[in-house]
Order: structure tokens, then C-alpha cells, then sequence
């Protein structure tokens, strides 16, 4: 089996790997970085969205043995180096953007990627980049105003509070 | 899915000498074959990856045309083709941000799904298909559903497309796998007309010829109106009619060449 090494949330990281493996599987079986989720495994949902040399990909949708050398970013790598939530992760808390978290990884993922490229991005233009992640708890509202509030602008404050 | 062994050729001559191997296949973005390997509906012996090949990867013009590599994803499609605005708005439809970061439009050509973009955007502007062997001009490359001209073995390196005056991609998305509904391609070059239609044919991608002969006489909205497509080889399923699929190709023409630019 090749032995595939990756650049993951800034550190070297190897596994010994079957050609068929998903880069997904190689995250969460082979090095127990198991944040990133797989909830539909067809390429549907966005729940394993990671960043591979900066691109948000969906990690059930490519092998990990293309990938030798590669940059790799996942959620365990996005909080603040103090280990206090991102400005990201604190917008999902603050807004209610998650319910049962299950999607959320790749939301995060997802909003991170957007933000990168388009730092102050119009509620559409939010919508329109999560086609592919899909929530089944919260409606999606919430979780548009988490990644309006992350980029800064203002959104309507939370009902339950 | 089964396992296979995976060729990372190191240039387009290596990839093409891979593919002549039992049982290989190419692997461009895998967003389409990854799935169907994982449904064991492909089991190909040997992959061979051309998504690294930078050979294959890239988008430039030149005297009218605009040229693409095979191995080029939707995104950069969609971010570089400013020369032909039409394609790029098309490219930047296509599923969602991560399909578009991995799919390749060699890989789309390639598949043909009735539902795909690109074959309406290729057929649409009368691209020529470039393969490791000879090139294909889009009128003869789509021969039916997920069937195309290419041979075994042959790989899509680049797309070479006319740069239409004015141009315009219609999608009627269909919510639940992202694909078109209904989609319908249209160019204008000087006073010939193009229309390419997707999404709604039993035999894939075709062109809309009444249509062409009409607005390349007028090319106004109106000028499809009365316009009718028979209704008997569209496809029927549980998201739409064929009867519903011919009146949205109506509907879709006209909006197409009402937003061309
Ligand atoms: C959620 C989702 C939504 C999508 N929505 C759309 C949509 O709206 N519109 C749309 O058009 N598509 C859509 N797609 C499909 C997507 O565009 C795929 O990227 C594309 O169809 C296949 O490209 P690929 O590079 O991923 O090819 P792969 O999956 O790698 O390969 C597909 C086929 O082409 C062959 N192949 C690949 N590259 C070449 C080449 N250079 N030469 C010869 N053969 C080759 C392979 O052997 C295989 O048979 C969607 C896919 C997903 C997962
Ligand atoms: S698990 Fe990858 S898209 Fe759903
Ligand atoms: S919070 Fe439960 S799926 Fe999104």
C-alpha cells in the first residue's frame, strides 16, 4: 500500500493507504481526525467538506492517494492557536447556526472557503455557495446569519435572546 | 468499491500510453466516477490520473476562440473565460463550489449525461473536441446518452471553442442533484444562430434547429414564439413531464436570448 503524506492542519501527517481509500476515510480512520463528517458518502450533503491546497472539495469525493504532498485543511485546524473558537465557529455558536452539529464541520468548512475569496459576501451570494451543504436540524437561516456576522456585517439578533 | 491501481502520469504521452492497458480508465475530477465506483456500476483495473497534468490544465484566447484543457475544473472555467461570458456563467452553475473545484470539463464531455452543462455549451457554440488522437467537432462527438465518439483509451486534452458575438446558458435546475432540468445553450455568431439544448432529450444533448433557422432570421425572443418541439423523444420522469420539459425549452430559449450578451 503507498504511504501517503499530507501537510494536515499545518503538520506532517502520513498513513500507508489502499488506492480506493477516500481521503475522508484516511482523515477519520487513519488519523482519527474524525470532525470531519460523512452523512451521505454520495457527494450530495458538504458535511466533509475540507480544504485541499486551499479549495473546498468534498473529502468523500477523492481518493487520498492523488493527494500525496498535498495541503490540507480540516476543522480540527480552525480554531484560534489559544484553542478559543474561531471568529467562524463563534458566528455558528452566537447565531445559532448549528442544532445537532452534525453538518457543521463541513459548513464551517464551506463559509471559510467563501469568506477567503469574497470577504463581504451579500446573503444570496451566501446561499448560493452552500448549494452543497445541507442541514437537516436548523433551517438555514441561522446559519446564514452566522457567516453574514463573520464577515462582519450586521444581521438581525437572535429571537431567543 | 473495488480497488484498482492508479497511474499518476508525469505528461499526456505517459497518461495516453497508461490508458492503453486492460481495464484503465481516466480519472479526471472522479465527480462523476468516484460515485459510480462506489455503486460498483464502474470497476476499472487501473486509473489514470490526469487532474495533476498541467499540460491538460488551463484557459486562453486567441482570435476567436477560446481555448480549454481537458483537465481544466468548472471553477476555473468560471473564474478565467472572461473572453466568453457565456460559458463562464455556465461553468459557474454547475453543481455546487466543491463539484466545481474538482470536475473537470474533459471529464464532463467525456461522461455526456443527458442532464450535463458543458454539452449544451459545447454543442451550442460548435466547439471542437481535441483527443490524444485527432479532433472532433461537437456535431458528431455526442452520439447518445453517456455515449460519445471517443474510443477506448482516448483522452479529451482540450476544447476549443468559437467565441460566439453573444451568448447566453439557461438552467432549470432540477433542486435534488443540482443538474439542468432543462437547460438550453444559445450563440449568435453575425447572423448564424445556435441553440443546444439539455436535459430533456432520451438521446441527450441536441440541437433545437427550427429555433436556429428563426432567430437567425430574428434574433428577438419573439422569434421563438409559436415554436413547438414534439414532445415524443423528451425524457418523462418523476421531476417533470415531456410535455413539461418541451414547454420549458420554449420558456428557456427566449429568456436565453433575452439575457445573451
Ligand atoms: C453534487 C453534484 C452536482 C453536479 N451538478 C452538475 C451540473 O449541474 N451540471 C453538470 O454538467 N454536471 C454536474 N455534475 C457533474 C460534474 O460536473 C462532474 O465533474 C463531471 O460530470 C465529470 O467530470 P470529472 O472531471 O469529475 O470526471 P470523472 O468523474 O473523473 O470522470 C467521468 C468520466 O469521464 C472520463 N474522463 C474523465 N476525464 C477524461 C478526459 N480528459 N478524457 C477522456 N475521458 C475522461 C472518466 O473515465 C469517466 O468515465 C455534478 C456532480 C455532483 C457530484
Ligand atoms: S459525505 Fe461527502 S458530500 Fe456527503
Ligand atoms: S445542525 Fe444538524 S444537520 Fe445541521
Amino acid at each position: 500500500m503507498p504511504k501517503i503524506t499530507m501537510n494536515i492542519n499545518g503538520r506532517d501527517m502520513s498513513a500507508e493507504v489502499e488506492n480506493r481509500t477516500l481521503l475522508a476515510t484516511m482523515l477519520r480512520e487513519k488519523l482519527h481526525l474524525k470532525g470531519t463528517h460523512v452523512g451521505c458518502d454520495t457527494s450530495q450533503c458538504g458535511a466533509c467538506v475540507v480544504h485541499v491546497n486551499g479549495k473546498a472539495v468534498k473529502s468523500c469525493t477523492i481518493f487520498a492517494s492523488e493527494l500525496d504532498g498535498a495541503t490540507v485543511d480540516t476543522i480540527e485546524g480552525q480554531a484560534n492557536t489559544d484553542g478559543s473558537l474561531n471568529v467562524i465557529q463563534q458566528a455558528f455558536q452566537d447565531h445559532h447556526g448549528l442544532q445537532c452539529g452534525f453538518c457543521t464541520p463541513g459548513m464551517v468548512m464551506s463559509a471559510a472557503a467563501l469568506l477567503k475569496d469574497n470577504p463581504k459576501p451579500s446573503e444570496a451570494e451566501v446561499r448560493e455557495y452552500l448549494e452543497g451543504n445541507i442541514c437537516r436540524c436548523t433551517g438555514y437561516q441561522g446559519i446564514v446569519n452566522a457567516i453574514m456576522a463573520a464577515s462582519g456585517q450586521d444581521v438581525p439578533s437572535v429571537a431567543a435572546e | 468499491m473495488y480497488d484498482f491501481d492508479l497511474v499518476l502520469p508525469a505528461s499526456v504521452a505517459e497518461a495516453a500510453a497508461a490508458m492503453k492497458a486492460d481495464g484503465a480508465q481516466a480519472l479526471g475530477g472522479g465527480q462523476t466516477l468516484l460515485p459510480t465506483m462506489k455503486q460498483r456500476l464502474a470497476s476499472p483495473e487501473v486509473l489514470v490520473n490526469l487532474s495533476g497534468l498541467s499540460e491538460l490544465v488551463g484557459v486562453s484566447s486567441a482570435s476567436g476562440t477560446l481555448s480549454v484543457g481537458g483537465a481544466t475544473t468548472h471553477a476555473q472555467v468560471a473564474s478565467e473565460a472572461s473572453d466568453f461570458p457565456g460559458l463562464a456563467d455556465l461553468a459557474n452553475h454547475i453543481g455546487d463550489p466543491a463539484v466545481r473545484n474538482r470536475g473537470t470539463i474533459g471529464g464532463s464531455l467525456a461522461n455526456n449525461d443527458p442532464a450535463a452543462c458543458y454539452p449544451a455549451g459545447a454543442l451550442g457554440a460548435g466547439a471542437t473536441i481535441v483527443t490524444d488522437k485527432r479532433e472532433i467537432s461537437a456535431d458528431d462527438f455526442f452520439v447518445d446518452l453517456f455515449e460519445t465518439a471517443l474510443e477506448e483509451g482516448e483522452i479529451v486534452t482540450g476544447v476549443n471553442f468559437p467565441i460566439p458575438d453573444v451568448s447566453n446558458y439557461q438552467k432549470f435546475v432540477q433542486p435534488a442533484s443540482r443538474f439542468a432540468l432543462v437547460g438550453v445553450f444559445v450563440a449568435r455568431f453575425g447572423s448564424t444562430v445556435r441553440v443546444a439544448v439539455t436535459g430533456a432529450s432520451n438521446g441527450g444533448v441536441f440541437r433545437w434547429s427550427d429555433a436556429e433557422a428563426a432567430l437567425s432570421k430574428d434574433f428577438s425572443a419573439d422569434a421563438v414564439n409559436g415554436l413547438a418541439i414534439a414532445a415524443d423523444d423528451l425524457i418523462a420522469d418523476l421531476h417533470g413531464s415531456a410535455e413539461y420539459r418541451a414547454h420549458l425549452i420554449g420558456v428557456l430559449t427566449r429568456r436565453a436570448v433575452q439575457a445573451a450578451s
